[in-house]
């Protein structure tokens, strides 16, 4: 191992990491906001929408990010729409990430009493009052192991969008071994790289979870 | 005087088997109606139906003249107005017990916190639950847990509280704690509609009984004289039903 290349590119993996993380958590918040729009159509039955976005999560979970994102740079101009790299990545990542994200929120939904959602129409709050206050803040506690699944699985993800010549630290990566051929030292940087950027979700992800447990909701009924 | 309640001639069927069938009734301002009958004989629907959870096919409710019946936008300003407690509580378990009181009325009523938190802190002691404004519900019996759902209904100042068989589901001494509640409720002039199972409770709180059975209203009358001698052959055998031959043998003893 030649510990100076390795220090003398960690500022290249410095880039690259932040890269990967920008176009990651833009995408990831967008696919938040896309999933809960889209749970929430199905747990209401939204008329005609359910089934459109139906659809949409069956192709989105069955076809690869790679495709995706094929699709969006490469399919979308020629019929005329141009999208820049950054635009394909974060549009690519929320288009597979809502689907997972709207299954994860749909999990948590279905998993509070369903006479909750009747006691918060009792007391004449509107529809997205008994969402906002009642059935969200439940749903959360079941739902947040899977959501956070996602969030890691999505980060991950974010290693297709070197074929968008976006400088992620996959293509930092691919790049410097290609030109140079120090495979070990740039697989180290790389492994590092990605276990510091995902570390910190999974640990969030375990003190959330045992924040949850502990609160313990869902036994309301016992006496 | 005119009704507060008006339900005129309401039908409702589940899956081609109809469990209202036509049913009439009026509730006047401040009047306990209680609802008895078998089970299955479409109590409970009957009280959803008037909140809206369960649309019906065909009639009419009125509450003060409105017609309320037509499912329109604004269904929850009209649940402001009709207050209903399930025998599940349904007490949110993610929230304080004043939170659970408070957000009704801040949320759909809009009215200021801390006026309203004042108004809680007062029916909780009427109730006796004056220590338990910030306990999580997982932490409370289900006779407090109950205690606390009537209050948060009550805090809505509802035009007519459905209560929906709000003791089945509590241990025998804790059904008097409840019940008590309701009868101090029932004096303060709160116009109610009960579905019980508790007769004696019926029998004391009672302004008027209807004798519910399948899916019609069979026989309705004061309580004194429903109970005692009740005019259709199926409401005294219904009655019969809560009262048991004794099984001892009496042994004779010699000495």
């Amino acid at each position: 191992m030649d510990w100076s290349f390795v220090l003398a590119h960690v500022q290249d993996f410095l880039a690259g990491a932040w890269v990967t993380l920008r176009f990651g958590l833009y995408g990831i918040g967008c696919s938040l906001v896309l999933g809960l729009v889209c749970c929430l159509v199905r747990f209401f039955r939204v008329p005609l929408l359910k089934s459109l976005v139906h659809v949409y999560i069956e192709v989105a979970r069955n076809t690869p990010l790679l495709i995706q994102l094929f699709f969006l740079y490469a399919g979308l101009p020629r019929a005329g729409i141009r999208l820049s790299a950054e635009a394909c990545a974060v549009i690519g990542l929320t288009f597979l990430g809502g689907a997972y994200m709207a299954e994860a929120f749909r999990s948590g939904l279905e998993s509070v009493d369903r006479f909750q959602r009747e006691a918060g129409e009792c007391l004449g709050l509107t529809w997205g009052q008994n969402v906002r206050y009642v059935l969200l803040p439940q749903a959360m506690a079941t739902a947040s192991p899977a959501l956070f699944a996602n969030i890691i699985f999505l980060l991950k993800e974010t290693s297709v969008f070197s074929v968008l010549a976006l400088m992620d630290l996959m293509n930092v990566a691919d790049t410097l071994r290609t030109s140079g051929g120090r495979t070990i030292e740039v697989l180290f940087l790389l492994v590092v790289a990605y276990v510091a950027l995902l570390l910190p979700v999974s640990l969030a992800a375990t003190f959330t979870e045992r924040r949850l447990k502990y609160a313990g909701f869902g036994d309301q009924r016992s006496v | 005087m005119e009704a507060m309640l008006r339900v005129e001639d309401i039908r409702k069927s589940f899956d081609g088997t109809e469990v209202l069938k036509g049913v009439s009734l009026e509730i006047y301002e401040g009047e306990v109606v209680v609802i008895i009958g078998p089970s299955g004989c479409g109590k409970s629907t009957l009280l959803r139906c008037i909140n809206g959870l369960e649309t019906i096919d065909s009639g009419k409710i009125l509450l003060r003249d409105q017609v309320i019946s037509e499912k329109k936008k604004d269904q929850h300003l009209i649940r402001q107005k009709i207050g209903m407690v399930f025998q599940s509580y349904d007490l949110f378990p993610h929230m304080k017990v004043m939170d659970n009181l408070l957000l009704g009325p801040t949320k759909a009523l809009k009215r200021p916190a801390e006026q309203v938190r004042e108004e809680a802190m007062e029916m909780l002691k009427r109730v006796g639950l004056y220590d338990k404004a910030e306990a999580l519900p997982r932490t409370l019996s289900g006779g407090q847990k109950q205690r606390v759902a009537l209050v948060r209904a009550m805090l809505m100042h509802p035009d007519v509280l459905l209560l929906d068989e709000i003791t089945a589901a509590l241990d025998p001494e804790m059904v008097s704690e409840v019940l008590n509640v309701v009868i101090d409720l029932a004096e303060q002039g709160i116009t109610m509609a009960i579905v019980t199972h508790e007769m004696r409770f019926a029998e004391a709180v009672a302004d008027r009984v209807l004798f519910l059975e399948q899916g019609t209203i069979v026989e309705e009358g004061e309580p004194e004289t429903f109970f005692r001698e009740p005019r259709t052959e199926r409401a005294r055998q219904f009655l019969q039903s809560f009262t048991y031959a004794s099984a001892r043998k009496t042994v004779k003893r010699k000495g």
